[in-house]
């Protein structure tokens, strides 16, 4: 849900990074956060288990700039992958303005991409929105493992609706921010659009 | 549909929180969405990332709603967290939850007395938003409406 706050002068949107289990969403936020500059990020909360797994979520506020006057916020969340956390990231696309799918190239993940997907366009209905009609982008992360679908086999099995398709290696920054602007220039459009 | 909170009503906000953090004899009072967006925040907030606080307050309603749930409860109206020196509670009101951050110098049972009492006007303050959302969503009366795709761009040049 944008909040669009005239007194403060900022917008403020919600995107999430969705996917399955060690896919690399909390690895894209860390990249972002160690990318960016000190005024124009938050702190990154991180509630994770001992073995660094997400629990409940990461989150991060990232200031892109300003736009017509006003201050653009962007908070970013990851959701827990492990099928078992079910409970928890259903509650975070609440209030969702974006979502970033991030699918993990290498073949013995194939199924678990599109348990997780499925997944998605579940927990999304059950908040009342359409995958098909919010902003969103597939990043087929992991490119530089050696066991990797290549990218036209993936992006026929898990792309929904010509979204836009990031090939990335979150782990040294490949096509992290290529995908961060893919999502928030739709939300921006979007936002023109309501 | 965006949440609009023109300047008048956010200062009638800043007042209430205003009002109730003196009565409360509380540090810190904090208004968020249920999503996680922070509405307002008012008190001795100095280094207090309060953005970060509304994200995990907001969790912390979803995931005590989703135990509510589970065991046949709605959900559960309040939350208190008791620290040794700070504690924290917080009120759910249809779609804002109140938090009131609180130290020695106030107790648990006034702040949920002075967060009851101040519940209504925060209620109907809300829902002044939402229906001057709705109004300017429906009459497409948004600051963004006329934005140019080359204005979109050019918040990504810098990044």
């Amino acid at each position: 849900m944008t909040f669009i706050n005239y007194a403060s002068r900022e917008i403020n949107c919600k995107i999430v990074y969705y996917g399955p289990g060690l896919c690399g969403k909390t690895t894209n936020l860390q990249h972002i956060y160690d990318a960016t500059a000190p005024q124009a990020k938050g702190k990154l909360i991180s509630l994770a288990t001992e073995t660094d797994r997400t629990l409940f979520f990461d989150f991060m506020p990232l200031e892109l700039g300003t736009v017509r006057g006003f201050k653009t916020r962007f908070h970013l969340y990851t959701v827990p992958g492990q099928v078992f956390y079910e409970a928890s990231r259903k509650l975070i696309l609440k209030g969702v303005d974006g979502v970033v799918f991030v699918a993990d190239s290498q073949e013995e993940r194939m199924d678990a991409n599109i348990e997780s997907l499925y997944n998605l366009e579940e927990n999304l209905k059950a908040h009342g929105y359409d995958l098909m009609k919010i902003p969103y982008v597939l990043q087929l992360n992991k490119r530089d493992l050696p066991n990797v679908i290549p990218m036209e086999d993936l992006t026929m099995e898990l792309q929904k609706k010509g979204e836009p398709v990031v090939e990335a290696v979150a782990s040294t920054g490949v096509g992290v921010f290529d995908t961060l602007k893919a999502v928030a220039k739709q939300v921006l459009t979007e936002l023109r659009r309501s | 549909m965006p949440i609009l909170i023109r300047e008048q009503r956010y200062h009638h906000i800043k007042a209430l929180l205003a009002r109730l953090r003196l009565d409360a004899s509380a540090r810190v009072v904090v208004l968020v969405e249920k999503d996680g967006q922070q509405i307002a925040a008012h008190g001795e907030v100095g280094a207090l990332d309060t953005t970060s606080l509304a994200s995990l307050v907001a969790g912390n309603v979803a995931a005590t709603g989703g135990m509510a749930k589970l065991i046949g409860e709605k959900e559960f109206p309040t939350l208190s967290h008791e620290g040794d020196k700070e504690s924290i509670h917080i009120s759910v009101i249809g779609r804002i939850l109140l938090v009131v951050v609180f130290d020695h110098r106030s107790s648990l049972g006034l702040v949920k007395l002075r967060s009851k009492q101040a519940s209504h006007e925060l209620a109907a303050a809300f829902a002044e938003i939402e229906r001057e959302s709705e109004s300017a969503g429906a009459s497409s009366n948004l600051p963004f409406s006329e934005i140019t795709d080359e204005e979109i761009d050019s918040l990504f040049v810098q990044n």
